[in-house]
């Protein structure tokens, strides 16, 4: 028994080793992969001399450099902040970089941080000129990969006004080897003072961004004990800020100031290969900044890839991780130039997709298409027209631009889109035009166009354009992205004009049953309105169709479903050929084992053997057979193999060698026959949240055999449980337990009753009721098997016996054979001499006399005659008992180890 | 007296074990009746804990949770939601789990073997019940919220964090939709817990072996270093269902998910028919 469960707990560890092995093997993995990047990066902060300042002192730059592990000369990106940051928020990005095997330069602008000088908004002369200075310095860095003297493999990342001096310097400095550019403008211009009207000039100021802006670029250096109002700002750019901010209009001046801040100017001479990130959720520089730019680049033939992503200026999904590896994937690309395949796919963030399986709130999802749409060499997008309905309505423009709707705040736009669009809207101040219910699903990715038709009470005319989504309630409607394209006519005449305006570039999801809704509003907080009032009449205009672009979307690489589907056509039909396969050898099996010249013979066991998986052999050659009308017992030591042998004989043990007969019929596992048997073995087992009584129905039912070949109330007779077959079986003594077992196995009167150990639990009177079941029992031509490791029980119960030991038949035949004719007894007695002469006179043999009495054999006469012969010749007799002569042949057979 | 088989009279392989015996066997565990009656009472504890908490909103994009009180339908995709990852997993691995392991720890699963009730059909007899109670146990979940939270919080439109709203008869369907998808989905549970169940005599080893599996699969399915070997783990689509609360129903990703969940089942359900089909029965 304990190398059985040796051997069990041996195959189980096994499994448990096996498991823990892949578990090992993932988790090396993931250590594998974190630890893969972290090569010791190694910092040098330096004070970089650059051009004079505005106001012609010298200037140094505040740099660091992060240099990563290893001797090879590296690949070099400069990595540039944003308005108003320093060097130190790019340390992430660059200890990444540095860790990954690029050098990492950072800086503060000129203006910013602990560097001199003023800003003056990424100018050539001044930011640019700073940037080309630095490449010099890589140029010459021992540690930077060079293409030539002087001029390293460097690439330029940065967001927003890094972003913009990363194009500038592209477009520049002809050593730039790849730029990433994220969040920035195109044409400051168009950023600060947009016009979505086509051909109508200069547009809306964008009152609180510009105000933020200068807020943060004003405040005073930390040298400079007095604050003027410029602060850090150069005298010109403070100048046209203070203009802008008073008048709100873009004077040619601004114009030009703007100008040369803006890429726009340099895109033709960009050669270095771009990846353009643009945030979605950015009232600041839209995405239609990033396909300005992209437009510009490609014209000349540059590789551009353009990501959309969730965030922005306004906040939203950050998507840090992702457009970080996005980033050092172009870096790969095109300064390591590693060989990887060129990826110019367009990337856009949908925010709202589905719902996120962590939280259930609306996730965003990554689609791609295999370019940026309307780039030279890829495919147009897909227009939809939408027909809009609305009569001419009236929109009035108050009195100082208050009170003003809110659609975005600087920074605050996705938490406004959560607060719900109610803020969007006051009454009397816009226009509706809505469309008819989607018939499905149309997924907008860019820029819808509509052509509208305003009057103004004045010459000119400032509205914001926005497109909602308008639930199937009506009521419910949503702003995507917060965003509104604000248009400024001026010198409009009294009839108005017709303008095509372009509304905010999204990527949104209409659900099938959802309005679009056009929406033409006279104010918005953020941008600086007229300060008299005015009345504005605004009507749809040309074929009242708002025309929409969609980018057929694919969903970011998955597993693609094909192979999943591969999976599965393999799995399945595997699953289902074993199955049948199993069938079909268990049916040849059943047929195969018929010997109808044993059919009458309920049990022929022929070289039967049982090893165990590590070797433990629990029964060796056994062989015997039991005729109908026997009782059997089978006799042995524990250990000696009998309940092995029995479960075999049941089919829930496979033999290792040999077979068993019932009835002819080979026994297997499940093999039919053994509806003919009936079973106690090794205990009993019941359900035991279920009465005595429903436990034997539900075993009966599961025989499927009709109920009434169960003998039910037979059956229950022989338990003898009374009314205690209505409680629970958990609520039963063992003995109970026992009884009920027997008259589970009784269930139908099998021809075969096979016990194993049947009286253990009950008490003698039990007992000696149960030999008289049993007996009865195999009076009607039935056979039972009882095992038993107990001499008196077999001796009194059984007509024949089998005895084994260690798993081998030790003899076989009735249980009069095996004790013999006679009969011994065992005499204690006063005087064992005189004893042992009387019972020699009547006859008595075997006589051996010890100190106590004397043991000898009858024969012929009775032990009664023998009592009474001592006890008249005086004799003192205390005891006079039947020797067992089992127990002896017994212990001779299977020796003394045992006793 | 017997066919050429050697059976009893009245005796056919086909005829054991039947399924409403099995399912009598098993209605009357204590267990049984504890878990559904615990998912009947869930909604009730779910909806007192709504009427306790003070209406707190997150900053946040609103998901199920802050749209639960908001009618009888978005209570009961909360509480479908909420039980998903865990709850449903536990219920499912306890009646697929423990149905043969109980049996062995009982020794009762060898009167029914020497009945005999042939190995093959045991097995399939016993999974196809605790299929049935796992499918009921999934039915009166979203039933009873129904009903509850109709108590509670009224009939109304489904409200999608999307910003969809659903009338009824949609609603309903998607309801349907969801709760058919999780069948499949929990079949692989199912599976899992029924292979270990065969394996082991420890009722509750089997169930817990199973969850924790399934916890693994999770916690693992958390790596995002993984990339896309993540999708190759069974529990990697379980939250499919979402998709059915778009304004059409997206069906890519419980496609994926019932494929994968199909799979792992198939070879789950081939190990355990081939492990116990084999065994030694010990217990």
């Amino acid at each position: 028994m304990g190398a059985r469960l040796r051997g069990l707990w041996g195959s189980r560890r096994r499994r448990v080793i096996s498991v823990l092995l892949v578990l090992a093997v993932v988790g090396a993995g993931i250590t594998v992969t974190a630890l893969a990047g972290s090569a010791p990066v190694r910092r040098e902060v330096l004070s970089v001399p650059v051009g004079p300042g505005v106001d012609g002192r010298p200037v140094r730059l505040d740099a660091t450099l992060f240099l990563p592990g290893g001797a090879a000369r590296a690949p070099a990106v400069v990595l540039a902040h944003g308005f108003g940051g320093t060097k130190d928020d790019e340390s992430a990005d660059a200890l990444d970089l540095a860790r990954h095997g690029f050098v990492a330069l950072t800086y503060s602008a000129r203006g910013f941080g602990h560097s001199g000088g003023q800003i003056s908004l990424d100018s050539e002369r001044y930011e640019v000129a700073d940037a080309r200075r630095l490449i010099d310095l890589l140029g010459r860095r021992r540690e930077v990969l060079q293409d030539g003297p002087g001029d390293p493999r460097v690439g330029f990342a940065g967001a927003s006004y890094g972003g913009a001096l990363s194009l500038l310097v592209a477009g520049h400095d002809r050593r730039v080897d790849a730029i990433v550019p994220s969040i920035t403008w195109n044409d400051l211009g168009q950023a600060l003072f947009p016009q979505f009207a086509a051909g109508a000039g200069g547009g809306v100021f964008k009152r609180l961004w510009a105000g933020l802006f200068f807020g943060v670029g004003s405040a005073p250096a930390a040298k400079q004990p007095a604050a003027t109002p410029c602060g850090r700002f150069a005298a010109d750019v403070c100048a046209a800020y203070q203009q802008a901010a008073t008048a709100g209009t873009l004077t040619p001046a601004i114009r030009d100031l703007l100008k040369a801040s803006s890429p726009a100017t340099v895109l033709g001479q960009i050669k270095a290969p771009t990846l353009l990130i643009q945030g979605e959720t950015d009232s600041l520089f839209p995405l239609s900044e990033a396909d300005a730019n992209a437009r510009g680049i490609a014209a000349t033939g540059t590789p551009v890839k353009v990501v959309w992503y969730g965030g922005g200026h306004d906040g939203g999904a950050a998507e840090t991780g992702r457009l970080r590896t996005l980033a050092r994937g172009w870096f790969d690309r095109y300064l390591r130039r590693d060989g990887s395949p060129a990826d110019t796919r367009f990337e856009a963030t949908e925010v709202s997709a589905g719902l996120s399986t962590t939280d259930s709130a609306a996730a965003p999802t990554v689609r791609t298409a295999p370019g940026y749409p309307g780039l030279p060499g890829r495919p147009a997008t897909r227009s939809v027209r939408t027909s809009l309905s609305g009569e001419p309505q009236i929109v009035e423009s108050p009195a100082g631009g208050s009170p003003a709707e809110v659609t975005s705040l600087p920074g605050l736009g996705a938490a406004l889109g959560a607060l719900g669009a109610g803020l969007g809207s006051l009454p009397g101040q816009d226009a509706r035009f809505d469309s008819t219910p989607l018939a499905r699903d149309f997924r907008l990715v860019g820029t819808p166009a509509v052509e509208v038709h305003i009057t103004s009470s004045a010459p000119d005319a400032t509205v914001f354009a926005k497109l909602y989504d308008v639930g199937a309630d009506g009521a419910s409607s949503t702003l995507p992205q917060q965003l509104a394209s604000p248009v400024r006519l001026s010198g409009l005449p009294a009839d108005g004009r017709t303008v095509r305006i372009s509304l905010p570039a999204v990527v949104h999801t209409f659900p099938a049953g959802h309005r679009m809704r056009l929406v033409v509003s006279s104010t918005d907080q953020a941008y600086a309105l007229p300060q008299t009032a005015r009345t504005y009449r605004v009507s749809l205009a040309g074929d009242r169709a708002m025309v929409s672009p969609s980018v057929p979307l694919q969903a970011a690489a998955g597993v693609p479903g094909r192979l999943l589907w591969a999976i599965a056509l393999v799995a399945l039909p595997v699953a289902v050929a074993g199955g049948w396969m199993w069938r079909r050898r268990k049916r040849a099996v059943a047929i195969a084992g018929a010997d109808t010249s044993l059919a009458g013979v309920p049990l022929v066991i022929t070289g039967l053997g049982k090893a165990y998986g590590d070797g433990f052999r629990a029964v060796s050659d056994l062989t015997l057979r039991v005729e109908r009308g026997q009782v059997v017992g089978l006799l042995g030591p524990n250990g000696a193999g009998k309940t092995t042998t029995m479960r075999m004989m049941l089919g829930l043990i496979r033999p290792s060698e040999g077979e068993i007969r019932v009835f002819g019929h080979r026994v297997s596992a499940g093999a039919p026959v053994l509806s003919r048997v009936g079973a106690l073995i090794e205990g009993p087992g019941f359900l035991p949240h279920l009465s005595g009584r429903a436990n034997l129905e539900l075993f009966w039912r599961a025989t499927g055999r009709p109920a009434a070949d169960a003998r039910l109330d037979e059956a229950l007779d022989i338990a003898g449980l009374g009314s205690d077959v209505e409680r629970k079986v958990r609520k039963y003594s063992h003995g109970m337990r026992q009884r009920l077992a027997i008259a589970q196995a009784m269930l139908g009167l099998p021809e075969l009753l096979v016990l194993d150990e049947p009286t253990d639990g009950l008490d003698p009177p039990q007992i000696r009721e149960m030999r008289e079941v049993l007996r009865t029992y195999a009076g009607d031509g039935r056979t039972v098997l009882i095992s038993s490791h107990l001499l008196a029980e077999v001796e009194q119960t059984c007509s024949h016996c089998v005895v084994m030991d260690h798993g081998r038949l030790i003899a076989h035949g009735s249980v009069g054979e095996l004790v013999g004719a006679s009969t011994s007894v065992a005499v204690q007695v006063d005087d064992p001499g005189r004893a042992a002469a009387i019972a020699g006179g009547l006859g008595a043999t075997d006589i051996v006399t010890s100190a106590t009495g004397v043991t000898l054999t009858l024969d012929g006469t009775g032990p009664a005659a023998l009592l009474r012969a001592l006890v008249e010749a005086g004799l003192a007799v205390s005891q006079l008992a039947p020797q067992r002569r089992l127990e002896q042949a017994f212990l001779s057979l299977v020796g003394d180890g045992h006793e | 007296m017997s066919d050429h088989t050697g059976a009893a009279p009245g005796y056919r392989p086909s005829g054991t074990l039947g399924l409403r015996v099995e399912a009598r066997r098993q209605l009357a565990r204590r267990r049984t009746q504890l878990t559904l009656g615990f998912l009947l009472l869930l909604p009730l504890l779910l909806a007192g804990a709504f009427e306790l908490g003070s209406a707190r909103t997150d900053p946040g994009a609103p998901g199920l949770v802050d749209l639960a009180t908001s009618g009888a339908a978005n209570f009961t995709l909360f509480a479908l939601f909420a039980s998903t990852g865990f709850l449903l997993v536990v219920v499912v691995a306890l009646f697929a789990g423990d149905t043969v392991a109980a049996e062995a720890s009982w020794s009762s699963l060898r009167y029914l073997l020497a009945t005999p009730v042939p190995r093959s059909r045991l097995l399939r007899q016993k999974f196809l019940v605790a299929l049935g109670f796992s499918a009921l146990a999934l039915v009166l979940l979203p039933v009873a919220s129904l009903l509850v939270g109709w108590a509670f919080f009224g009939w109304a439109p489904v409200r999608s964090p999307l910003g969809l709203t659903l009338g009824t008869p949609q609603a309903l369907l998607r309801l349907a939709i969801i709760v058919g998808y999780l069948a499949v989905v929990m079949l692989f549970v199912a599976a899992l817990a029924f292979l270990v169940g065969v394996y082991t005599d420890a009722p509750l080893g089997a169930v817990g072996g199973a969850v924790l599996l399934v916890i693994v699969s999770n916690i693992l399915d958390a790596v995002t270093a993984l990339g896309t070997l993540r999708d190759f783990l069974p529990t990697h689509y379980q939250y499919a269902w979402v998709d059915a609360l778009g304004s059409t129903v997206t069906w890519s990703g419980m496609a994926r998910g019932a494929i994968s969940s199909l799979a792992y089942s198939a070879v789950l359900l081939l190990l355990a028919w081939r492990h116990f089909l084999r065994k030694d029965i010990l217990s």
